[in-house]
């Protein structure tokens, strides 16, 4: 047997003194298969050593709730005996070793999480962060991510045959050196067709299913636990190849099988492969499993056991079948072509015993492996934070001008060029897809329709991650609100730095306070979500970035959407003007984009106000008075009015009243706020003053013009044809730069 | 009437054809088995949308060569109706059961997009309940859906009334704007859009409705 030494500890990223707990747990000192076990069970990645004692201030109950953070997904009721799974997980660091890949993979893995638990995966979200196109240094690799990693997502989900619905596209140069991918992926079943990643039963037989294990993504797990640095470029054999066509067989096949009755537990190879799932399922259902590697389908020769249990091959799942039915479950692999292979046995010893040819090459208890990794409560000062509280003076050069700046921009620009790459229509149940504020997608035949909305904003946290992150809650919230859903429950994605250093963790304790709190306030718990930290390159952290993911549930019925449809409408902005001022200005686009800094703090929440405006939106919209309903997010006001614009061609004639400064009263990003289109003002007013919460009318539409004046000042007329072709034009202009 | 819509490892839009035909127009409709190689007594088959056998290689190529096709083959022959949407039309073409090819799109991106055809024939079984020149809103989504053929087909196509549908603004870089066409025979359509998406109220456009509509009263009148 080699022996261990310190170089091959700390090559595999453990620490002494985790080590020397690793030789507790054993009783003695571990052989090199045993080493990478524990290496992949306990990085980050699967043991969430540094983020665990924070997440527990979650909320994560409520009546919807029927599943929550520790399986697979997080389930919830939405009625009917009818249950949604979903999650959201990150794919950051394949996606920039190899973006393609790296970020078909992504979605091939959380859609393998979503139908482990016997749920149809019905939708995928996005949440997508590059560095800047337009980046003198780095924009041409930024350009060959974005595209990589767009079709790596469109090739995965439109093969698969699950529609990509919504997300959201944002460019910073602290994502540079470091792209976040984060994908969101919904799934629908029955009550009573919910599964578990449990090994329950000894003596049942444990059989492997799917794609054979090749040398791929060994250490995956561990490499997105540690930063980037020029290394990591040689990392490239790490990420693993995809094969949506044998994921879509999979999720046929195993929805199949469960409804045999024979599947008694089933959980999906995803990071740290055959490890994670022997060890996990064991560990949840207290037994031990008993498996031979050599009977694991494989794809090349002379792999070792070592190799084997830390493959993260694609498109592999680990069941447990009832003794003495595994042949209705091999009938079933057969019909749809696939490997299913008897490797081993529950056992009640709980014991992961891996053999290789009958002799044994690891021998692990596995609740330790799989649930008692170190945890670290990671000292924490204050956040880091590269902005001043100051900004400079800066006067408009023009309104329109700003305008128009804003709406070409990278963030606030159309995304249609990515989105148009995803097949959203798939399944024939999207009543609003992608380029709304919240996507919303039909279960047939029922009347009900699920909501949901991917937030996250960099900016905001870095100045504040408390704040920020209350912010994003608020928004994704909202952004179901104005779809007339009411938010049941969230998902969340936390993307940070190395936490490790002091400044970096306080950034993800606060930011996970601040979603905690925001996140009990709105009644949305989080059923489960994903951490991954070290997200830096040469020493550059990420903003820090949370993403949230909300679900909400509706009637089924006609959305009302964004888009301005119709002439001589009330324009009314629900919540009223709000209010900014100087440091409060400096976290938003215009501040980014027009000013060229990024000073102060995030637009102020009342996180009261911004309840009762999201109710009273909630209910003009799903009573139909609304004809239209759009959140004032980034870009303030102007921009929002721009895109209500941009769907039919629809003007408006906007009025304001208002003693703030132009730049602010335009482009301030104050929460709370709705803009509404209705020809039934009056019961807008009733609502509104119901929920006491103010509403102005600021305008009417009109044609094909958006005009803009304060205290009978113009400040902008605008063809909307015009500004919607550069809106439009902005991204495939800037990537097709050489 | 009942329609056939064959299933092979790897269709995605045959529950949505399915759901079109049954749930929308209140006919029948089975699913077809891949390594089947027979049909049943379907009135009608639809080969729908999807990537067959995962669509590694040319789009289609694998699908000819699965049992079922031969039963359609067979089937088509006997003057039987049989339309091929999106993959489904692809299959057609590489099973030389219609003209031509398709290639990548002419952007060499795959689209999902709502756009606008026209009819460019009344006189066929899946387009009986239009007029020649009707728009119709119908959706596509494809990544090689860019018809090519050879211009004495393309005359010929033409000169026998044989193209179905053309795109009123050109989405892939197909030749002479071609959509869908048809067999010499007139019962055999491909065609890219998905007819099966606007099908639906709450889907935005139910203009699709009309091929299969058309479908139902050829049947009828055959029988």
């Amino acid at each position: 047997m080699s022996a261990i030494t310190a170089d091959l500890i700390s090559s595999h990223q453990l620490t002494h003194d985790e080590y020397e707990r690793i030789c507790r747990i054993l009783g003695r000192e571990p052989n090199l298969t045993e080493l990478g076990i524990f290496s992949v069970m306990w990085s980050e990645h699967c043991s969430y050593k540094s983020s665990k004692r924070h997440l527990k201030k979650l909320p994560t109950e409520s009546k919807h709730v029927l599943q929550g953070p520790g399986e697979n997904a997080g389930i919830i009721d939405i009625g009917q005996g009818w249950a949604i799974a979903f999650k959201i997980e990150s794919h950051n660091h394949p996606s920039f070793i190899e973006p393609f890949q790296g970020a078909a993979t992504g979605v091939g893995g959380i859609l393998r999480d979503i139908f482990t638990m016997g749920a149809r995966p019905i939708a995928v979200m996005d949440a997508l962060r590059f560095g800047p196109l337009e980046d003198p240094k780095a924009g041409a690799r930024n350009r060959r991510i974005v595209e990589g990693v767009v079709s790596g997502i469109a090739h995965y989900g439109n093969c698969f045959g699950v529609p990509t619905v919504g997300g959201e596209c944002v460019f910073d140069p602290s994502y540079n050196g470091n792209p976040l991918v984060n994908v969101f992926a919904l799934g629908l079943f029955r009550h009573d067709e919910i599964f578990y990643g449990r090994a329950s039963g000894v003596g049942n037989p444990v059989i492997y299913v799917g794609a054979k294990t090749g040398r791929d993504g060994i250490h995956g797990a561990s490499m997105a636990s540690a930063e980037f640095t020029e290394e990591s470029k040689q990392k490239r054999p790490n990420v693993q190849v995809g094969d949506p066509f044998m994921e879509k067989l999979l999720l046929e096949a195993c929805l199949e099988a469960m409804r045999t009755g024979a599947i008694v537990g089933i959980q999906d190879m995803g990071a740290a492969g055959l490890t994670c799932s022997t060890c996990e399922m064991g560990s949840r259902a207290g037994t031990g499993i008993e498996i031979d590697l050599m009977h694991v389908p494989q794809r090349e020769t002379g792999m070792t056991p070592y190799e084997i249990m830390l493959s993260e091959s694609q498109e592999r799942m680990l069941l447990v079948a009832e003794n003495g039915r595994e042949e209705e479950v091999f009938a079933v692999f057969r019909k749809w072509g696939l490997d299913a292979v008897e490797i081993g046995h529950v056992t009640g010893d709980g014991i992961l015993r891996v053999k290789d040819h009958g002799k044994v090459v690891a021998e692990i208890p596995n609740r330790p492996l799989a649930d008692e990794a170190p945890l670290y409560d990671r000292p924490y000062t204050t956040p880091y934070r590269p902005a001043p509280m100051e900004g400079p003076s800066f006067v408009t050069a023009g309104i329109q001008e700003d305008l128009k700046m804003l709406l070409a921009s990278g963030d606030l620009c159309s995304k249609r060029w990515i989105w148009e790459q995803y097949d959203y229509m798939v399944r024939t149940n999207t009543l609003q897809g992608p380029g709304a504020d919240a996507a919303i997608v039909r279960i047939k035949d029922t009347g009900i329709s699920i909501a949901m909305s991917l937030d996250g904003n960099g900016r905001y946290c870095m100045l504040s991650p408390r704040e920020g992150t209350k912010l994003i809650v608020a928004e994704c919230c909202r952004n179901l609100s104005v779809a007339g859903a009411l938010p049941v429950a969230a998902t969340n994605n936390l993307n940070f730095g190395n936490p490790e250093r002091p400044e970096i963790m306080a950034q993800l304790v606060e930011s996970i306070e601040g979603m905690a709190e925001a996140c009990r306030f709105f009644e949305t718990p989080i059923t489960g979500g994903n951490v991954s930290l070290y997200n830096e390159t040469l020493g550059e952290p990420i903003h820090p970035s949370p993403v949230v993911g909300i679900v909400g549930l509706m009637h089924t019925g006609e959305p009302a959407g964004i888009a301005f449809r119709n002439a001589d409408r009330a324009v009314l902005l629900v919540g009223g003007i709000g209010d900014c001022d100087a440091v409060r200005f400096g976290g938003t686009q215009y501040a980014s984009v027009v000013v060229g800094k990024v000073w102060g703090l995030p637009p102020a929440l009342d996180m009261d106000f911004e309840k009762r405006v999201q109710a009273a939106a909630r209910e003009m919209v799903s009573a139909g008075m609304a004809e239209s309903a759009h959140d004032i997010g980034q870009g303030g006001l102007a921009v929002a009015l721009a895109e209500c614009c941009f769907g039919l061609g629809v003007g408006a004639e906007i009025t304001l009243d208002s003693e703030l400064r132009p730049e602010y009263l335009l482009f301030h990003e104050g929460p709370s706020r709705v803009v509404i289109s209705t020809n039934n003002e009056e019961a807008i007013v009733e609502v509104a003053k119901r929920h006491n919460v103010p509403v102005v009318r600021i305008g009417t539409t009109w044609e094909k013009t958006l005009s803009i004046s304060n205290r009978g000042v113009r400040l902008a007329t605008m063809e909307v044809e015009a500004l919607r072709e550069s809106w439009e034009n902005a991204l495939p202009a800037k990537l097709s730069v050489s | 009437m009942k329609f056939g819509v064959v299933v092979f490892p790897g269709s995605n839009c045959d529950h949505d054809a399915w759901y079109a035909v049954t749930r929308n127009l209140g006919q029948q409709a089975e699913f077809v088995w891949h390594d089947s190689n027979r049909l049943g007594d379907v009135d009608a088959v639809i080969l729908p949308g999807g990537f067959s056998y995962g669509d590694y290689l040319r789009c289609g190529a694998i699908a000819k060569f699965s049992p079922v096709m031969g039963a359609v083959k067979k089937f088509a022959a006997d003057g039987g109706l049989v339309a091929g949407i999106c993959n489904g039309f692809q299959i057609l073409v590489e099973s030389g059961l219609l003209p031509g090819a398709l290639v990548r799109n002419a952007g060499l991106k795959f689209r999902c997009m709502e756009l606008q055809l026209t009819v460019a024939t009344s006189d066929s079984p899946f387009t009986n309940a239009c007029r020649k020149g009707d728009v119709l809103r119908v959706p596509i989504a494809h990544g090689e859906g860019c018809y090519v053929a050879e211009e004495r087909v393309l005359d010929e196509l033409e000169a026998e009334d044989r193209i179905a549908f053309r795109y009123v603004k050109n989405p892939n870089g197909s030749q002479r704007d071609i959509a869908g066409v048809l067999n010499r025979g007139r019962n055999v359509l491909g065609m890219m859009p998905h007819p099966e998406r606007a099908a639906d109220p709450l889907m935005g456009s139910l203009d699709g409705l009309s091929v299969f509509t058309s479908m139902v009263a050829a049947a009828a009148l055959k029988k």
